[in-house]
């Protein structure tokens, strides 16, 4: 019997990586800006990308979506009543997506013929952060009833955003959210990280959102 | 849980370097995980032990060497360690930089295995 310490120096989720590179190349070549949704579970995700899918195509762009849960299809079926092609992924208890899983729901789809496509991660503000899907934006939202120390709880998905969003912002008031905090410590994670105010209710917010949407997927084709 | 998803992409990319050394046992795994990394090094231990079950890496111990944020400050010109994950300012300065050297590595550093000695 002998010893020996072998050398190995890889990233344990290489391969996860690898998908997700392949999958950017394939969303870049297409045109297709894609987005990463990220939040706890019942942050407001689903409500503010219906919200968002419609108000896209009645602007005229071509939209479609992913949904991650542990189990059901009740998220998309929300989602697909903007008329947008929507699918479910379900995860069966794995707490995130993964590259393979979007990978292998795209069958079928023409990219090509997409604008945008969003990606609704399982609610969960820990495990999706390792995972990259090949998203060009991770957007990382939290609502004014979780409290403005949330992005101090959970740096590294924070961190990792490129986007922040604070949704029912319709509730701040009576939650005393304190607004200047949530603000501050967002910007203590990711510095300089763009911030979206916005309400699924009262559609507060939402047009800075598209705006921002429109120049990202301009950026995105040059 | 992504703790035991990390723990079979180990066993999967650890069976796969095995291939090289046929017989051998694993007896030590080392890893480099950044204090952002997000994983809880005990739930990654005891999701370790069920993730090796049957495996040549049954047995096999997990070394985790944690690795602090390091930032690098362009006012500053200097990488500095941050004091904590909460905030990414300079050490020297208080700046707040985005500009993050160490502290997201999720890596297999190395291997200890056992091998049989093979007559030639
Ligand atoms: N008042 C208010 N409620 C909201 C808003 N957005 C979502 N909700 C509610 O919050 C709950 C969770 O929303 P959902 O979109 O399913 O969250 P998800 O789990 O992140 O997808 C639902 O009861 C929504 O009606 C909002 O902007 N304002
Ligand atoms: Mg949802
Ligand atoms: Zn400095």
């Amino acid at each position: 019997m002998t010893t020996r310490i072998v050398e190995l120096r890889q990233g344990i989720l290489k391969k996860n990586d690898e998908l997700a590179r392949a999958l950017r190349g394939r969303f870049s070549a297409a045109g297709v800006l894609v987005l990463n949704l990220v939040s706890s579970p019942g942050t407001g995700k689903t409500a503010f990308l219906e919200r968002t899918l419609r108000s896209l195509r009645e602007g005229g762009a071509r939209v479609a979506a992913l949904v991650g849960d542990l189990e059901t299809d009740n998220d998309a079926r929300r989602l697909a009543a903007s008329g947008a092609p929507v699918r479910q992924i379900n995860t069966h208890g794995i707490c995130h997506l993964e590259a393979e899983m979007v990978g292998k729901h795209l069958d079928g789809w023409d990219l090509g013929a997409l604008d945008y496509l969003f990606i609704e991660n399982v609610g969960n503000l820990v495990c999706p952060s390792s995972y990259d899907l090949g998203e060009r934006i991770r957007v990382a939202l939290l609502s004014v009833t979780e409290g403005e120390d949330k992005p101090l709880k959970y740096p590294t998905l924070f961190n990792s955003a490129d986007a922040a969003v604070i949704t029912k912002v319709d509730l701040a008031e009576p939650c005393g959210f304190d607004r200047e905090a949530a603000l501050r410590n967002l910007n203590e994670i990711r510095p300089g990280i763009r911030v979206f105010e916005t309400s699924a209710k009262t559609s507060a917010g939402m047009a800075e959102w598209l705006d921002y949407l429109a120049a990202e997927r301009l950026a995105s084709t040059r | 849980m992504h703790e035991l998803s990390i723990a079979s992409s180990i066993v999967d990319s650890v069976t796969e370097s095995l291939a090289a050394y046929p017989g051998a046992r694993v007896v030590e795994v080392r890893l480099r995980v950044g204090s952002m990394a997000a994983v809880v090094e005990d739930s990654l231990q005891f999701c370790f032990g069920l993730a090796t079950e049957g495996t040549p890496l049954a047995g096999a111990r997990l070394a985790v060497r944690t690795l602090p944020v390091v930032v690098y400050c362009a006012a500053c010109a200097r990488h500095g360690e941050v004091a904590g994950v909460q905030s990414l300012r300079c050490p020297t300065c208080g700046e707040l930089t985005m500009d993050v050297r160490q502290g997201r590595e999720l890596e297999i550093e190395a291997i200890e295995i056992e091998e049989v000695e093979v007559q030639t």
